[in-house]
């Protein structure tokens, strides 16, 4: 008997188009309901039929949040998952499913419990109803509930028809029989706790997080391009603009989306774009306009490996220079990294306050695993998202570009006072008029790349510190990296070392730099070159000591966290 | 209606005006000041997005808002500044090359977009800001110091394309004509959808071929024309010399503005909105379940 305890990883694995997404959301979805924490995260190939693409869903008694690299339960669902998913599988990996998608050299590495799914959907009438029945042997393994399932089955199918309806509460039912017998046979022993709070918590994706982070701050203009991994949060807008009363609008390319989101702001929407990296390459030049031009702008980028086309639907941490550096000549830009679903949509809701406030662009990077994340949190709190607004009405002698002491000037927009409003991508006087008065061209460059970037350093927000601040030992890191880091923390549960994890990455505060010194830093970052460590090493002149790099695409798992702090540590 | 002269800009910038002596373009801002004088618009309500260019310029030397953006792109902000806020006058106005070139793809999508902004061309049929290299609308065979041996690129016959794309509205004129010239812009701004208007302008500097001269030699006024039939539109857009002026063609269809979502209960303009943190509410409560 194989026993699986507190915390148990189950892995889907099959052919794009074979289906795996509807057992994945049925078992997240009536796990959750059943009062299991779940999280779930997907690796898939660029490629709309074929290949095999993964889910791994993990269920468990406590709140887990990160990839690990494991595999308790497997399921394939074609030849050819198992090696692909090899160096995930244990002794103690139990295999469930049909022999012929099992390889033979495998079949004595792991524990292969032969499940007739193809025999067993044949009953029920047709193959078709193959993943309901898998679907069923899971969440009756968990001995989940079946009301919840036969609810979603219902829900799922019920514009097919009653009959479409009865045939996969009937196929959920054989396969959840075959679950719980598993169990009472002892071939699978698995011991979860449930918790009553977990169903009435939400199941959110970090794709979600940041389109309705992006409405409850305001947005109500987004233009796009589509680009795998950012996609989804332009396809989930356009899905919900009757609702949000918003224009989701899909354009000719990534140039005229950033300049639609610059003329949206400009009139005094709140637009975004959202966009990958090769995407956001072709904003570079708007986004120079928008720094000479103080014009806000929020952007939302999910990474993926390049260079160029690179692997398009993999992760990455790689565009860190390229949105910190992009843009002709020199502006002030803000760059935030949300490290969970909850930053997602409290930081992503501020972006467009910030981008208001300071009148730059500021830049959300996400990536492909942060995207595709899911996990149930507990109700978001509406009531902390403040849409501020900056906007001012004109005056008869209105100055665009007023030279003040922060470096912010008074934004009016036209149409709102007595006043015209001229913005200008040329060197301009306070008026928004062409110049090339030496005097003045001098103070506009300080004006934006010196007082306002100074004054947006000054209100930027501190990095979380997890562990005590006189530890030996800090790791730094920013964005996704979060919660694959924390649990690794947890397993080590060692004081000599605390964990600084950036949100807001740039600018940085100067306090920061207080945090790192006399401390053995260790970066952990998802890129070749530690282009984080690079720009503490430029904020502050602080070295980093130990590299820990992933660039594989795939994401950090929390074994491979702690196999590398471990090489580390003393 | 209301004096041409409050378009007059009193702010200290726009006095240096950076046109040569002669140029068409000052005939373009006189125009346009009655127009927008004669369709009695206020300096606040009317947006001018400009590209880069010489024409591009335009919003310096005249009293409304302006953005003077970049290169190319100044049709997609536009669009969306109208989308913004449909109270507002939008134009987006360029050169040949701004519009025609850097900006052609905008220009392909904004037509299948049909916002409702009007889109000036200054077509002076060279470009003048970076010193006489040829443009899309450059005739075949004049020598340029970048192609010394003669154009022989076809020259870009935007009319022709704007009508194939089945285009909202479509005139050229040529500011040697003021009163027919202010009479089509405002056509234009009052026409609901994307209003292309090709004005040719002699660069005195630059093009000594497309003069004041040739330009009322080489163009007749289309009499009795109708702008409701595309395919004569067509035939008068393929003509090549004379070169007809007028409203070539007109189509009346809903515009973006009119389709998008965010204005089909609700015509507060964008910028007055409050987010709807009650969807919100209802999705975040829809994920607690299926």
């Amino acid at each position: 008997m194989v026993e699986f305890k507190e915390d148990v990883s189950i892995v889907l694995g099959g052919a794009a188009g074979q289906g795996i997404q509807t057992v994945e959301e049925i078992l997240t979805r009536v796990l959750k309901l059943s009062g299991y924490n779940v999280y779930a995260n997907k690796e898939y190939m660029s490629r709309v039929r074929g290949g095999i693409n993964t889910t791994e869903i993990r269920v468990s008694s406590k709140k887990v949040r990160a990839f690990v690299r494991r595999i308790n339960i497997l399921i394939p669902f074609k030849r050819g998952v198992l090696p692909w998913v090899e160096k995930r599988l244990t002794e103690n990996t139990v295999v469930l499913g049909e022999k012929e998608n099992v390889e033979e050299e495998y079949l004595s590495k792991v524990n292969f419990v032969e499940v007739p799914l193809n025999e067993m959907a044949k009953e029920v009438g047709s193959p078709l109803y193959l993943n309901t029945i898998a679907a069923g042997v899971v969440v009756g393994l968990f001995h989940g509930d079946f009301e919840a399932l036969e609810e979603y089955l219902r829900k799922r199918f019920g514009s097919k028809g009653e009959e479409v309806v009865l045939k996969n509460i009937e196929a959920a039912r054989k396969g959840y029989e075959l679950g719980v017998k598993l169990c009472e046979k002892g071939t699978i022993g698995i011991e979860v706790k449930r918790d009553e709070n977990v169903k009435k918590e939400v199941l959110l994706s970090g794709t979600e997080a940041v389109a309705l982070g992006a409405v409850a701050g305001g947005m109500n203009f987004l233009s796009f391009y589509p680009m795998s991994p950012s996609t989804g949060v332009a396809v989930f807008s356009a899905q919900h603009a009757e609702d949000f009363e918003i224009i989701v609008e899909q354009v000719e390319d990534e140039i005229a989306a950033i300049n639609m989101a610059l003329g949206a702001w400009f009139a005094g929407a709140r637009g975004m774009v959202t966009t990958s990296g090769g995407g956001f390459a072709l904003m570079s030049e708007a986004l120079s306009l928008a720094g000479m031009a103080e014009n806000p702008v929020v952007i939302h980028l999910a990474q993926r490996p390049g260079p160029a086309t690179g692997l398009p639907t993999r992760t990455m941490q790689g565009d860190l220079n390229l949105v910190l550096y992009s843009g002709h000549g020199e502006f002030p830009r803000i760059i935030l990294a949300p490290g969970s679903i909850e930053d997602a949509f409290y930081l992503t809701a501020e972006a467009f306050n910030l981008a208001d406030k300071y009148q730059v662009p500021v830049i959300i990077l996400t990536d492909q695993y942060f995207v595709d994340t899911y996990y149930n949190l507990p109700e978001l709190d509406l009531s902390k998202i403040k849409v501020e607004k900056y906007i001012v009405e004109s005056d008869e002698d209105y100055k665009r570009y007023k030279l003040t002491e922060d470096g912010i000037s008074p934004r009016s927009i036209p149409g709102y006072g007595k006043g015209v409003v001229v913005a200008n991508g040329n060197e301009h006087d306070e008026w928004g008029d062409i110049t090339e008065d030496e005097e003045l061209s001098r103070l506009m460059q300080e004006k934006r790349a010196i007082k306002k970037l100074e004054t947006i350093r000054k209100n930027a927000m501190m990095p979380e510190l997890i562990g005590r601040e006189d530890a030996k030992y800090v790791i730094v890191a920013w964005g996704s990296t979060y919660h694959v880091i924390r649990e690794a923390l947890e397993v080590l549960n060692r004081e000599d070392i605390a964990f600084l994890h950036f949100k807001w990455v740039y600018p940085l505060p100067e306090k920061v730099k207080g945090l790192l010194e006399g401390k053995v830093i260790i970066d952990i970052e998802q890129n070749v070159t530690a282009q984080f460590a690079e720009l503490l090493k430029k904020e502050f002149g602080v070295e980093v000591h130990h590299k820990i790099l992933k660039y594989d695409g795939r994401p950090f798992s929390v074994e491979e966290i702690l196999d590398a702090l471990k090489g580390v540590l003393e | 209606m209301i004096s041409p002269l409050i378009f007059e800009p009193e702010r200290p910038g726009s006095k240096d005006i950076a046109w040569c002596p002669g140029c068409g373009n000052f005939g373009i801002r006189n125009i346009l000041r009655s127009a927008f004088a004669e369709l009695n618009l206020r300096p606040q309500d009317v947006v001018i997005i400009s590209g880069i260019g010489q024409a591009a310029k335009m919003p310096h030397y005249i009293n409304v808002n302006g953005y003077h953006t970049l290169h190319g792109r100044s049709i997609p902000i536009a669009t969306a500044v109208k989308a913004a806020n449909p109270s507002l006058t939008v134009i987006a106005e360029g050169g040949d090359g701004d519009m025609y070139a850097e900006g052609g793809n905008h220009l392909l999508h904004a037509i299948r977009r049909n916002p409702d902004i009007t889109v000036l061309v200054h077509d002076n049929q060279i470009y003048g800001l970076t010193k006489g290299q040829a443009s899309p609308t450059t005739m075949l065979g004049m020598k340029t110091p970048t192609q010394p041996w003669g154009v022989f690129e076809e020259p870009f016959n935007p009319i022709a394309l704007a009508i194939a794309l089945d285009a909202s509205f479509v005139a050229r004129t040529f500011m040697g004509y003021f009163k027919e010239s202010v009479e089509i812009i405002k056509k234009a701004i009052q026409h609901k959808g994307l209003a292309i208007v090709d004005i040719f302008h002699p660069c005195v500097s630059f093009n000594k071929v497309n003069t004041y001269e040739w330009y009322r030699e080489h163009t007749y006024w289309m009499k009795d024309h109708n702008p409701y039939d595309r395919e004569e539109a067509f035939k008068r857009a393929i003509e090549s010399d004379p070169l007809p002026l007028g409203v070539f063609y007109i189509h009346e269809k809903p515009t973006f503005e009119e389709l998008v979502p965010a204005y089909k209960r609700d015509k507060t303009p964008l910028w007055q909105r409050r987010p709807k943190l009650e969807e919100i509410r209802k999705i975040l409560e829809g994920k607690k379940t299926f």
